[in-house]
């Protein structure tokens, strides 16, 4: 069924499809309509659900947390400060393995207060640990909430669904409601290797020496070191899960194939633009505008960012000329960090293209089409090479 | 209250391990054997950063026969809750679900996480065992360290300020169970934990918990020191139940009778070193005008 509705209520009635049993939030701008609708599907009794109203977001995902150790499926979603808030529980939940989904509508932070979009929430939570994943528009909100609680319960790590703030949070489109016949085949019902249960009791998140140590039965128990090692391995191979399960929805749904890097135009490209969320659509228009004017360019949007799929940039992108990076967040006192890891991820590629980095939007700064069309003629030309320091679009100093 | 529990008919099935990596005369391993014990097999525990984490053991190994769900800092309650959504989903509400957290973590930096608990009315037991300070950090105050007390970090003049009043707080939010109790009382403790069993919703016990090391004195007069801050009338046990407030076990014999002087537990323990005479004669006053009020509150009880 097709319907027209924001990206927030695509990404509610996607954790509606997905079964989740345990939902907690607390309301942050411009999450709050997601949170808003889950609370109305639940209270009304079309979704069997515990929903949870906390006092802050900090608990929000401490009862995730919890009640995914408890063997539920679980849900949180949060914004910019909320997310911040989180962040000692978004490493706890990441470190105990817990496959909870939660979706991060992304919203520039304080100080100075904002409420607009930018990336600098979820960028600055890159190394917790989570799985970050990003939509373009509401079909992939609603796609990615599903294909989340799979990955998510495949590889036992927490996934964040990206999507940009009112840009897609409070706009309206049309998209598909997967069927729930496909849903059930696609994301079966959450089967968890451990529950906290008093029949088989544990004592779980335990105080870890820096050593293996042995058990009661002799056997060693990895350290610290080894349980974080398995994080980081695990983390490398969700890669390959990534993949996998994009081909299994394609199967089932009949869209998507793009696991990695969503290409527009790309293919007899000289230059690729390169951006994370719904920028990557609108830079379509542009790409359109420019290849009129005979520029071989096209537009690629990064659908994971964590873990980060080196791989498929190199092969994506280790024959091109050149690479124009935009970005809305900033490593304060470097660079763009999608910048940084792009460039070390054709660092051992001998013919490797230029790579240029343009910081833009951020807390909302508008960005014009002829801003980006600007910027992408200046990058193209064969003197441009890369740059030094990223460059500001819209900067009015 | 339910028939009082002796030592004759208390279970003799435990549920935490000998040889666990408590203190010698540590209050909460009685703390927590005793309580263990009332809250039964069927129980899941949710347990932040605190002296019990150690005392719970060091991966692999565990100390304790329930599960136990080890959280952060400030998120014990929001935890438990979590664990009680978990299983209501999943048709398993006969579990109990209980909390067990130090003052730090509950007075400070739990009490938000509590609060909105409370608030919320979750079916959770939450139990906090007060050793009036940070002891598994190496006594550092907390909001539930007592006034003149001497810890790491009011090492010279002592804590200006006076103790929180965390069940007062609790009570503040309308629920149906608020009790305190002491590791000196442990059969008193069963009972009430017993009690808070009986019925649904937030229940909230505050346990008062020597502690030989953060305190000062000789790990053998654990239970001693904890019985003197009873009698002396500065720890009181009561329970709040639907509001009503009663003094119970000891603290209920004492009502009309003579109370040991406050000094006698403060010469007991180092860190009260620093007081001054007239700090003990102002606490002695302020602990003489409480139980005024608790004679007058009973007695008004009495007179209708």
């Amino acid at each position: 069924m097709h319907i027209i509705e924001s990206g927030n209520v695509a990404a509610a009635l996607g954790v509606k499809l997905a079964g989740v049993q345990v939902i907690a939030a607390y309301p942050i701008t411009p999450q709050t309509p997601l949170t808003e609708k889950l609370s109305e599907l639940v209270d009304s009794g079309d979704m069997k659900a515990e929903y949870i109203p906390v006092e802050s977001e900090h608990s929000a995902l401490s009862v995730c947390i919890a009640a995914s150790s408890a063997g539920s499926r679980t849900f949180t979603a949060t914004s910019a400060n909320g997310l911040l808030y989180m962040n000692e529980q978004l490493h706890w939940a990441a470190g105990a393995r817990l496959p909870i989904v939660m979706c991060v509508v992304n919203r520039g932070v304080g100080a100075p207060w904002t409420v607009w979009n930018d990336h600098q929430d979820a960028i600055s939570q890159r190394d917790t640990g989570w799985i970050q994943l990003y939509a373009c528009d509401h079909q992939q909100i609603i796609d990615t909430v599903l294909k989340a609680f799979c990955l998510a319960e495949t590889v036992s790590s927490p996934v964040m669904v990206c999507y940009d703030g009112y840009i897609l949070s409070h706009t309206y489109m049309p998209f598909e409601i997967p069927h729930e016949d496909a849903v059930q085949q696609f994301l079966p019902p959450f089967t968890p290797e451990y529950k906290l249960d008093p029949k088989f009791p544990a004592n779980l998140n335990t105080v870890t020496l820096p050593d293996p140590r042995p058990d009661v039965r002799g056997e060693l128990a990895p350290g610290y070191m080894e349980i974080r090692h398995n994080l980081h391995m695990d983390m490398r191979r969700s890669l390959d899960v990534i993949a996998d399960i994009e081909t299994k929805f394609t199967d089932v749904f009949g869209r998507g194939g793009t696991p990695f890097i969503e290409p527009y135009r790309c293919e007899d490209a000289d230059y690729v633009a390169v951006c994370l969320g719904s920028l990557s659509y609108h830079l379509r228009d542009v790409i359109d505008m420019l290849r009129e004017e005979g520029v071989a360019i096209g537009v690629a949007g990064l659908r994971v960012y964590r873990p980060f799929p080196d791989q498929a940039i190199r092969d994506a992108f280790s024959h091109k000329k050149g690479l124009i990076v935009f970005e809305k967040a900033l490593s304060y006192g470097y660079e763009g960090p999608l910048y940084a890891d792009i460039k070390a991820a054709l660092y051992a590629v001998s013919d490797r293209p230029t790579v240029r980095n343009y910081i833009l939007g951020l807390g909302g700064r508008e960005i014009k089409t002829t801003q980006l069309a600007a910027a992408l003629r200046e990058s193209c030309q064969v003197s441009a090479g890369s740059t030094d320091v990223p460059e500001f679009i819209g900067l009015k100093m | 209250m339910a028939e009082q529990t002796t030592i004759l008919n208390l279970t003799d099935e435990e549920f935490v391990h000998p040889g666990n990596r408590a203190c010698s005369g540590c209050g909460l391993s009685i703390v927590y054997r005793v309580g263990l014990k009332a809250l039964g097999r069927d129980t899941i525990l949710v347990v932040p950063p605190s002296c019990l984490t150690v005392l719970q053991g060091l991966y692999p190994i565990a100390a304790t026969q329930l599960p136990c769900l080890n959280v952060t800092f400030a998120s014990t309650a929001a935890a438990a809750t979590g664990v009680l959504g978990a299983l209501r989903a999943q048709g398993r509400e006969k579990t109990t679900v209980a909390a067990w957290a130090g003052d730090g973590g509950t007075s400070d930096i739990g009490l938000q996480a509590l609060s909105g608990a409370c608030e919320r009315g979750e079916d959770l037991i939450y139990l906090c065992y007060d050793n009036e300070a940070y002891m598994n950090t190496g006594v550092q105050r907390s909001g539930t360290t007592p006034r003149h007390v001497i810890t790491t970090t009011t090492p010279i003049t002592g804590k200006h300020q006076k103790k929180k009043d965390v069940p007062a707080i609790i009570a503040a939010h309308g629920i149906d169970f608020v009790a305190t109790a002491s590791a000196a009382y442990p059969l008193d403790l069963f009972d009430k934990i017993k009690a808070a069993k009986q019925i649904s919703g937030p229940r909230y016990l505050h346990i008062h918990t020597p502690c030989p090391a953060g305190w000062g004195f000789s790990s053998r007069y654990s239970v001693k020191i904890g019985r003197l801050a009873v009698e002396t009338g500065l720890f009181d046990l009561y329970v709040i139940e639907n509001g009503q407030f009663r003094l119970t076990g000891q603290s209920q014999k004492m009502l009309g009778k003579k109370r040991l002087p406050v000094i006698a537990y403060f010469k007991t323990q180092s860190r009260f070193r620093g007081m001054t005479e007239d700090q003990v004669a102002q606490i002695q006053s302020e602990v003489d005008a409480k139980w005024a009020g608790y004679e007058k509150m009973m007695g008004e009880e009495a007179g209708c």
